[in-house]
């Protein structure tokens, strides 16, 4: 799995999840992005480790673009692009 | 001829309707919410129509109601889940004298986690001072929890004033509601609160159900860890039957509440000013009976000298009349009450704590009856009390006096 560190990514849409646990962030994740334009992109907060590779793999799987994460001092920030519809 | 109640603020009748309503989802529609199928989403759909009653109860929006079991959890999870979600801004909280339990000992719990807690003192009516606020928070604080009004001597806070200052500050706010929502016209917007506890029960909802809202985008630790239940913040699947019980309850009183404030303060000030005309030294507890506005419109609340508040509710109820003493701390552990003793009633006079709260099935005749009943029982006991020669204390008006 390719985790990409990124930097100064803007978000279209943010959603904040942090200290929801397992599965907020898939649930989130594809209840968001269902509000989202093609190429829009969507940031997700969360706190849950097991997110580092849940939602890149929820990306490849649907045909998302996983564009990286940013880390902030107690929580990650996701960052996925909208492809297709 | 049956008893007759006094005691709502401890609990309240359901009404018929909240009842007929809830009865479905005990037989034919006893689905589980998440379940996908037809019987679940049929739950689910009635859970989401109780949550937008609910919301439109307190001015809020649906997405901000988490549903709870009771107005204790709602409060614990205030305390706990709001200054655990906030520590890297601080760990200090403050919280009023005038708190509930369900607030002090979560409070205390966390104090033992290493957090300062902050007590803010009451004046004699029990309103929290907003200076007193001001100079309390720190850079540090993260919580402010003040009660809207109180059980136990009705004093309604100056919340919108106090919820100011902590937002002024970076402080949340959170306010326990418990016993003002059904008495007190509510709305988060104008109150300026980020959070608020209420509970079915004490509007005459069922038990089982309480909420807290929660003002959308503020972070919280969830206390009870689970399923994906109320959006991932309260896991547990829904006690579907109270939830609409409490949905439908929000209702009518939303439509009714007007008329129900009429009504209750009409037979609360018959009954304090008939006590305080009969009866000689009983102090009335809480707001002054000219600061009507300040006080729970159903709620009447006494020091009675020389006697003991159990000892009085036994002689009432052996007449049918349910009343109360105050806080569980005086009614179980015949401790003197902490709201009292920090309104500054002695611990002696704090032992004679009466209270007697209102409903909508009360009538005037029920008032009469209990200004007929109770001076002749504070009488009879007077009359077999060690302490009815007095205890020596000054008494001045007919409020409770602060010691200092």
């Amino acid at each position: 799995m390719n985790l990409k560190f990124v930097e100064g990514i803007k978000a279209d849409v943010t959603a904040d999840i942090v200290y929801m646990m397992c599965p907020m962030h898939l649930l989130k994740l594809e209840e968001m992005m269902k509000t989202l334009e093609s190429g829009q992109v969507l940031q997700i907060m969360t706190d849950y480790d097991g997110a580092l590779t849940d939602i890149p793999e929820w990306c490849e799987k649907t045909g998302n673009e996983f564009l990286g994460i940013e880390e902030a001092p107690d929580f990650y920030k996701f960052f996925v692009r909208k492809k297709g519809r | 001829m049956g008893a007759r109640y006094f005691d709502y603020m401890a609990t309240n009748p359901l009404r018929p309707e909240v009842l007929e309503a809830m009865m479905p989802f005990f037989k034919e529609r006893y689905g589980n919410p998440l379940s996908l199928y037809e019987l679940g989403q049929s739950a689910k759909a009635a859970l989401e129509e109780a949550r937008s009653k609910v919301a439109q109860f307190v001015g809020a929006k649906p997405q901000e109601i988490i549903f709870t079991a009771s107005g204790a959890e709602a409060n614990n999870f205030a305390i706990k889940g709001l200054a655990g979600a906030h520590t890297k801004k601080g760990r200090h909280i403050i919280v009023s004298k005038m708190e509930h339990h369900s607030i002090l000992n979560p409070a205390r719990a966390l104090e033992k986690e290493g957090f300062a807690v902050t007590y803010l003192p009451v004046d004699k009516h029990g309103l929290v001072d907003p200076a007193s606020l001001e100079k309390a928070v720190t850079k540090e604080t993260t919580l402010v929890s003040v009660i809207l009004a109180s059980p136990e001597v009705g004093t309604v806070e100056p919340i919108k004033e106090l919820a100011a200052i902590a937002r002024k500050n970076g402080a949340l706010f959170h306010t326990d509601a418990v016993a003002g929502a059904g008495y007190l016209p509510i709305d988060v917007e104008a109150l300026g609160v980020d959070a608020m506890s209420i509970s079915a029960h004490e509007f005459y909802g069922p038990k089982g159900a309480g909420a807290l809202y929660l003002k959308g985008g503020t972070r919280i630790l969830p206390l009870i860890y689970g399923g994906i239940q109320e959006n991932g913040r309260r896991a547990g699947t829904e006690n579907i039957p109270a939830i609409v019980g409490m949905g439908k309850a929000a209702e009518l009183t939303k439509a009714e509440l007007p008329e129900r404030v009429r009504k209750l303060a009409q037979m609360r000030d018959r009954l304090i000013n008939g006590v305080l005309g009969k009866i000689e030294n009983v102090y009335l507890t809480g707001p002054s009976a000219e600061q009507g506005e300040l006080r729970l419109p159903g709620l009447a609340s006494f020091c009675v000298e020389f006697i003991e508040g159990e000892a009085m509710l036994l002689m009432l109820a052996a007449k049918g009349i349910y009343a109360a003493s105050g806080s569980a701390c005086s009614s179980k552990a015949l401790k003197a009450s902490p709201v009292l003793l920090s309104m500054g009633v002695s611990s002696q006079l704090a032992q004679g704590s009466i209270v007697f709260s209102l409903g909508m099935e009360n009538t005037m005749e029920d008032v009469e009856y209990a200004l007929g009943e109770f001076p002749a029982a504070v009488r009879r006991l007077r009359e077999i009390s060690p302490y009815a020669g007095g205890w020596g204390k000054a008494k001045e008006t007919d409020q409770c006096i602060p010691k200092n």
